[in-house]
């Protein structure tokens, strides 16, 4: 109950959203990709590495429903990156101290 | 959990709106308490009874609307902002002169207080916008 949810709205390819959220959320937070910001998960793509290197200490997920809103898999989606929907947005929110959305 | 929910971006622009609403929905049915929903800058245009978007389309101004019919929610639209934007009740219509309102059923016009208040009082508040 101390961590924060991060949300992150804008595909990596439009704004730096996601690097801004890397680069100042804090060990232990959950960064949820939502919207465009699905886009940042597909493996191989050029945020890969750096979402790599965040879930040493964080956790990535992405909400399902926009991930299939726009044609991805689940399967191609950067290793270690986990799926959830509403219910679990809604769930991560409860579970952290405090949400906050980077769009 | 008492969650309450800012909207900063109009319908049919980006993804905020359906975003927001889905969360809300998602809220409610998982037991939550959703105290309030504040629509602020382009949000506010979620609050017009006066788009008619394609038959085929979701109904994003009605969809508020009957949700909150359902679940009494208090769907608060900014009054400054709603100025600037032509988002008008009965009771601007009179003090502005204008003439005519269109202020969708379920929403109300009041003041940035009610975001405050909102994050004082939720345990989270959580926004959507662009």
């Amino acid at each position: 109950m101390s961590a924060i949810l991060h949300t992150v709205n804008k595909s990596p390819f439009e704004k730096n959203s996601l690097a801004t959220c890397l680069r100042l959320s804090l060990p232990g937070s959950h960064i949820l990709l939502i919207e465009d910001g699905v886009y940042a998960a597909i493996r191989g793509g050029s945020m890969s590495d750096d979402l790599k290197r965040a879930m040493s200490d964080r956790t990535v997920s992405v909400l399902g429903p926009d991930l299939r809103a726009r044609g991805i898999t689940e399967d191609g989606l950067v290793d270690g990156v986990g799926v959830v929907g509403y219910d679990g947005f809604v769930h991560l929110a409860a579970e952290s101290s405090k949400v906050q959305s980077w769009m | 959990m008492k969650f309450a929910v800012v909207v900063n971006e109009g319908p049919y622009t980006h993804q905020a709106s359906d975003t927001a609403f889905q969360f809300v929905k998602a809220a409610l049915d998982g037991g939550h308490e959703v105290m309030r929903v504040f629509f602020y800058h382009d949000g506010v245009n979620n609050g017009t009874r006066l788009t008619t978007p394609p038959q085929d389309d979701r109904n994003i101004v009605n969809r508020w609307a009957e949700l909150a019919s359902q679940h009494e929610l208090d769907l608060v639209v900014c009054v400054a902002a709603a100025q600037r934007r032509g988002i008008v009740d009965p009771d601007e219509q009179k003090r502005n002169s204008k003439d005519a309102n269109n202020i969708a059923d379920g929403f109300r016009i009041s003041g940035l207080g009610q975001l405050i208040e909102a994050g004082i009082q939720a345990d989270r508040l959580v926004s959507f916008g662009d």
